[in-house]
């Protein structure tokens, strides 16, 4: 059990070490040679449309279970559903919208990441790439990271109007809070902080989701089941270290006063 | 000229090249000749430096390229070779014509304004026509993506060109056709040549100079006259296509 312990340490070991010189050598192309203008619109454009329906429906539902959960649960306490908007977005804003959003990111435009770079690799067009003067960091991996850092904080901003949005359809159909008192709930009970708060969650799942979606591509071997491997293995890495990072974010940014 | 001193690359405990010496002679066909599994894509892989030699030398130029470590140094140092893939490569998410003028915006001074000539130029050396370039990789044969291929290669104007396995999977008359080519692009444009092959036709066809490579050795290195008459049994059995002779008796050992 030891060995097979120590095996699957010395692997985790290893990919991270592997992840980490990815990043390195993303210093080093971004100092050393120009910038894929065209392929980071392009995928940001890709990364953005691929991701911006699921991260619509998922945000507003989202929204709308708060709403209807919260307003239920102060109802039967309070009487009436009080601060339900205060609930939804602070919810949405610190912690569903980026979580969310990384989420279907991840598995949406992240897995298409990884698939894509991953059969270049196993039909050696990341090879190709290198004898026809350029390199898969300069050309696949910079322009996909800064694709996603720039789209991810987007979309996390469209997630939480999408979900407070829900979450007013609910809270005033559904509930009977006056709109203006949903609105207002939102307004005096939130600053800019909490903004900060999510906008720098976001910031940190898309350098997550893009390192790890790469690097699972760029290092893909074994065909076209390696292709599905990696995969599987990107999303299921994003998601999770996703969710225990978003703890360990929340408790830092928080003692920062953030 | 290309010279490959005391060449040794293993992979962990798995020693594929054990000691390669070999001179390229420019402007000339070299073929590398080996069974399956003998180490000939390693070889080139190492010249092209897609794999890091374990040790030994390759002078190009007389320039030592093995220790070349510096990123930026290494892609200088690629600059020197076209490299034929044996499944072609080609970029899947391009038109060919993209695929033909990719290499162009890195390793040559064309403006853009003039892609569009390079390509229907180089595809026209390869016997393509130039409503091809709107083609999609997969929309292709075998054959004309190894031409295609080649034409990506042609573009970026090398000095050397290495095939690996260039005909491998094709029918004989494209083979030849591939074969011709090769031919072709000695005469036209006095490309230094490596050929991995194991396709004795064409070896004989097109080459000036073959290596036979086995266990991690040049065993045998010479013209093709050489190769038709020689009395090395290991040679004879690969040359004839035989499978009784030393290489098979070594096989069952193992």
């Amino acid at each position: 059990m030891f060995t097979s312990l120590g095996k699957l340490m010395l692997r985790w070991m290893n990919q991270v070490g592997g992840a980490a010189d990815m990043v390195r050598s993303i210093g080093f192309w971004l100092v050393r040679s120009r910038f894929e203008f065209s392929q980071f619109v392009r995928q940001s454009v890709t990364i953005g449309v691929d991701s911006f329906g699921v991260t619509a429906l998922t945000s507003l539902f989202t929204g709308m279970v708060l709403a209807l959960q919260a307003g239920n649960t102060i109802g039967n306490i309070f009487g009436e559903p009080i601060f339900v908007g205060t609930i939804v977005a602070f919810s949405l804003i610190r912690e569903l919208g980026p979580v969310l959003t990384g989420v279907v990111v991840a598995g949406r435009a992240g897995a298409a990441v990884t698939a894509h770079i991953g059969t270049m690799a196993v039909t050696e067009q990341l090879s190709a790439l290198y004898t026809l003067g350029t390199n898969p960091t300069q050309y696949l991996v910079i322009p996909r990271m800064f694709a996603f850092l720039l789209t991810m904080p987007i979309l996390t901003l469209f997630s939480n109007l999408f979900g407070v949005v829900g979450g007013y359809l609910v809270a005033v159909y559904a509930l009977g809070v006056p709109g203006e008192v949903y609105l207002t709930d939102i307004n005096t009970f939130m600053d800019s902080a909490d903004f900060m708060h999510g906008f720098l969650k976001s910031f940190i799942f898309a350098f997550l989701v893009a390192t790890v979606c790469c690097y699972k591509g760029v290092s893909t071997r074994g065909g076209a089941e390696g292709v599905g491997k990696a995969t599987t293995g990107a999303v299921v890495t994003c998601i999770v270290m996703i969710l225990v990072l978003d703890y360990f974010l929340t408790a830092i940014l928080t003692a920062f006063g953030i | 000229m290309i010279e490959i001193k005391h060449l040794r690359k293993s992979f962990g405990s798995h020693v594929v090249l054990k000691d390669v010496n070999l001179k390229i002679e420019e402007g000339k066909v070299t073929s590398i000749l080996g069974g399956s599994g003998s180490g000939k894509s390693t070889l080139i892989k190492c010249l092209m430096r897609l794999e890091d030699a374990t040790s030994g030398e390759i002078l190009v130029n007389g320039k030592n390229i093995t220790r070349v470590t510096d990123p930026v140094r290494l892609a200088a140092v690629r600059r020197h070779f076209g490299y034929l893939f044996q499944d072609s490569a080609l970029f899947d998410s391009m038109t060919v014509g993209e695929n033909v003028a990719f290499g162009l915006q890195y390793l040559t001074d064309v403006p853009k304004s003039r892609y569009a000539d390079v390509v229907k130029e180089k595809l026209a050396m390869v016997g393509l026509k130039e409503e091809v370039a709107r083609l999609n990789p997969s929309e292709l044969s075998g054959g004309m993506r190894k031409r295609v291929s080649l034409a990506r290669v042609l573009a970026v104007s090398p000095q050397c060109i290495l095939y690996d396995e260039p005909t491998t999977g094709l029918d004989p008359i494209m083979s030849d056709i591939i074969s011709d080519l090769i031919l072709d692009m000695k005469k036209k444009i006095g490309v230094t040549s490596v050929v991995i092959t194991h396709d004795m036709h064409s070896a004989f066809k097109i080459s000036d100079y073959i290596a036979f490579l086995y266990e991690g050795e040049i065993m045998l290195y010479g013209t093709p006259e050489d190769f038709r008459k020689t009395d090395n049994p290991y040679v004879r059995q690969f040359v004839d296509g035989s499978s009784h002779g030393p290489i098979q008796m070594k096989l069952m050992k193992n």
